[in-house]
């Protein structure tokens, strides 16, 4: 009977039906607090359940992937992940799931908190311009994803269709400092990773597993730069973590440091002193660490040319005092002469190629690109938004050639504007000689429609020997 | 005066012009079979019987001649159990006519926000049906050239960028697209379109069939035993389809009118 009035598209009126005056009609009823990412909704303070209700919405939207790549995301809520929906064990969960008239597709909800055929799914199937209603009980703890499951559902997912709910344990989870929201996902478009314009999803690349893009909350670089997530030293973060796939499992890491406590895979078991997590698709992590040292601590996917070549790339930001005793930044640089090593000196100058002219300089100078720079700044000199600044066409480095030099040598940090764009990160001293310095910044100068030009090795010398 | 003389003009061309005419407007398509989506590798195919398609949707000025002819489907008479409240909402209250009416500019686009009953009775009232999903379905696989133009590389993906679109193609005019193999006209990437039996794939009365289709619908599972699991696009249709009820008006769902047994 429930069944039927339900296809009726009657939910209000199968709600009714399938709990007569029970208990949960007695409990006390709040409105559920939703938050966009990165930001968490506030602990649940009760020590008893409650009715909590929450109104979630499905919209299709384009927003931008990368600069100049757009793509038509499906969300709960406006954003990927959607929103995150904190509650506690036993609360009853009144979902109202509308979908906006502009939508082209029914979407529905399918919640792993959930227990019962579908997790939700077959309750909340919405067309377009319409509202369902359903109720679920939260009866185990843990963090769970929640996701549309209406066919195709791989393409619902990779479309951006998933986000976290948190059920706290009844006596809550102990208190930190700063808590966030990151979801990492993979997508397929049309164009490959960085190639400008609305790139439609691509179904045989989804099916392939063959990823263009694999982000953190759903686009590259929302978490570097300006939208950082922020702690301060002392301070104890906790990640809500989360992976919607479609297709790739995450190795969840932060660089630089060791999670102290790892709920794994979102449940009740605690590990400790943990590298990295392994984050299932359409599953989660809890991790927590003490910002023990200021600094930028990056967290990536350590499958690690998702990172570096597909944006599964975002940034911690410490600020505070450091602390020498447990990090002492660089000491000391020494030549290292091998024991029972003949030779007092190494010459640096005599193992790099010399170039004759420019065109060896340049030949000369990729090599050194491909080698020492290219992982970051990408092999086309494009960087990645928020986190390598460009170096193909880059004002920053036809303004200045000596500025450039003493980048290389001496490392940058601290922020920069490159072609309108800031930058806060960090680049390293490279080791590298004379020669292949001013190779690589000759090849640089001389690719990518930067100005032209040369450096030449006794630049660079007069600028090493300078400082 | 002046006003309502220019009105009745419109209206004549409106009730004159075009939709009582739709024979010539229709294709003839041949008897044939195929596998439809749900069912698996070596089932029986299904047999379609030869019948007539309209080319295009039915437009906005398609469907206000019939509203003109039966003021109770006009926006303001229909009855609640026969479409919701967003039935019609792009037509606007011409106030020298007193009636309600879609702007001149969209005459020729298709209409949408109509609800299954209305489709339905507008196709009776012409002597025809809405077609049957099989009937749809087995038409919309031709590409321009060919009447299996889903085994074509790429047909596929051509109908799912519909779905990264992020203009209107609802608001644009009929027929614009080049004509499938078949001559007809705008089925994949302008709207949604009603059929006669949209609903078919979820009512079936017996409820473990029932939940079998549901696990089909639902979970990525159900691809594994379909025809062709990498057909999304159909999908898509199938789950669109099976979320309708059948007074629901949506912005971006229109119709077309089928014959059976050809002309």
């Amino acid at each position: 009977m429930n069944k039927f009035i339900c296809w009726a598209k009657l939910p209000l009126l199968c709600l009714v039906l399938a709990l007569p005056a029970s208990w949960a009609q007695t409990l006390p009823v709040e409105q559920a607090v939703l938050t966009s990412p990165p930001l968490v909704p506030p602990p649940v303070t009760r020590d008893h359940p409650a009715r909590v209700i929450v109104k979630m919405e499905a919209v299709e939207q384009v927003m931008e992937m990368t600069d100049g790549v757009e793509y038509m995301y499906w969300t709960f809520g406006g954003s990927v992940p959607g929103q995150f929906i904190r509650v506690r064990e036993n609360d009853v969960v009144e979902f109202h799931f509308s979908n906006h008239p502009s939508s082209r597709m029914p979407h529905n909800i399918d919640l792993h908190a959930v227990t019962g055929p579908g997790g939700g799914a077959t309750s909340s199937f919405t067309a377009p311009g319409h509202t369902s209603i359903f109720q679920f009980q939260v009866l185990n703890p843990g963090l769970y994803i929640y996701h549309c499951a209406t066919a195709p559902v791989g393409m619902h997912i990779a479309n951006g269709m998933y986000g976290l709910i948190l059920v706290e344990p009844e006596e809550g989870l102990p208190e930190v400092d700063r808590e966030y929201y990151v979801v990492q996902g993979d997508f397929y478009t049309q164009g490959e990773f960085g190639e400008l314009g609305l790139q439609p999803f691509d179904m045989e690349k989804a099916i392939n597993e063959d990823a263009d893009y694999v982000v953190f909350n759903g686009s590259v670089g929302s978490m570097v730069g300006d939208n950082a997530l922020a702690a301060n030293v002392g301070e104890t973060v906790r990640l809500y973590v989360g992976n919607g796939g479609p297709n790739l499992v995450s190795s969840f890491h932060v660089i630089g440091e060791i999670f102290d406590k790892v709920y794994i895979e979102g449940g009740t078991s605690i590990n400790e002193n943990v590298q990295t997590t392994l984050v299932p698709a359409g599953g989660s992590a809890i991790v927590e660490f003490k910002m023990d040292v200021p600094g930028t601590f990056i967290m990536v996917d350590h499958s690690i040319f998702r990172a570096f070549n597909k944006g599964a790339l975002g940034m911690i930001k410490a600020d505070g005092p450091e602390q020498p005793v447990i990090y002492s930044g660089k000491q000391a640089d020494t030549v290292y002469l091998p024991e029972g090593s003949a030779i007092q000196e190494i010459i640096v100058e005599a193992e790099s190629v010399v170039a004759n002219n420019l065109e060896e300089q340049v030949q000369f100078g990729q090599r050194v690109y491909e080698v020492n720079c290219a992982a970051c700044h990408q092999a086309d000199g494009q960087g990645l938004r928020g986190a390598f600044p460009p170096l193909a066409g880059s004002d920053y480095l036809n303004a200045d050639h000596d500025r450039a030099i003493k980048v290389i040598l001496k490392g940058l940090s601290g922020p920069i504007t490159v072609n309108g764009q800031e930058y806060n990160g960090v680049m390293p001293a490279m080791r590298l000689s004379d020669n292949d310095i001013a190779n690589v910044l000759t090849y640089l100068l001389n690719s990518w429609s930067n100005d032209g030009g040369a450096v030449s090795p006794e630049q660079v010398a007069a600028l090493r020997e300078g400082h | 005066m002046f006003h309502r003389c220019g009105t009745a003009v419109f209206a004549f061309t409106v009730l004159f012009g075009s939709g009582n005419t739709s024979f010539a407007r229709m294709a003839e398509i041949p008897a044939g079979e195929f596998r439809p989506l749900y069912l698996v590798e070596g089932s029986p195919l299904v047999a379609v019987e030869a019948f007539s398609l309209d080319r295009v949707p039915v437009t906005n000025q398609d469907y206000l001649a019939f509203v003109l002819q039966h003021p109770e489907w006009q926006k303001d008479q229909v009855p609640a159990v026969f479409a919701d409240s967003r039935y019609l909402q792009h037509w606007n209250k011409n106030a020298a006519s007193d009636s309600w009416e879609p702007e001149r500019a969209v005459l020729d686009f298709p209409v949408v926000n109509v609800s299954w009953f209305a489709a339905n009775r507008y196709c009776r009232v012409l002597n025809k049906k809405l077609p049957s999903i099989a009937q749809w379905e087995y038409v919309a696989r031709a590409s321009e050239i060919s009447p299996e133009g889903w085994r074509e590389p790429g047909y596929q993906q051509r109908i799912l960028n519909w779905y990264a679109h992020h203009g209107r193609p609802e608001k644009n005019p009929v027929g614009r697209s080049p004509a499938n193999y078949w001559g007809i006209h705008d089925l994949h990437g302008m709207v949604w379109e009603w059929t006669v039996d949209f609903n078919s794939a979820l009512v079936s009365g017996e409820s473990r069939a029932d939940s079998s289709i549901d696990k089909k619908l639902y979970c990525a599972a159900g691809s594994v035993n379909s025809v062709d699991p990498s057909d999304y696009a159909a999908f898509m249709r199938y789950a669109f389809r099976s979320s309708l009820s059948a007074r629901y008006a949506m912005s971006n769902l229109g119709f077309r009118c089928a014959v059976s047994g050809g002309n």
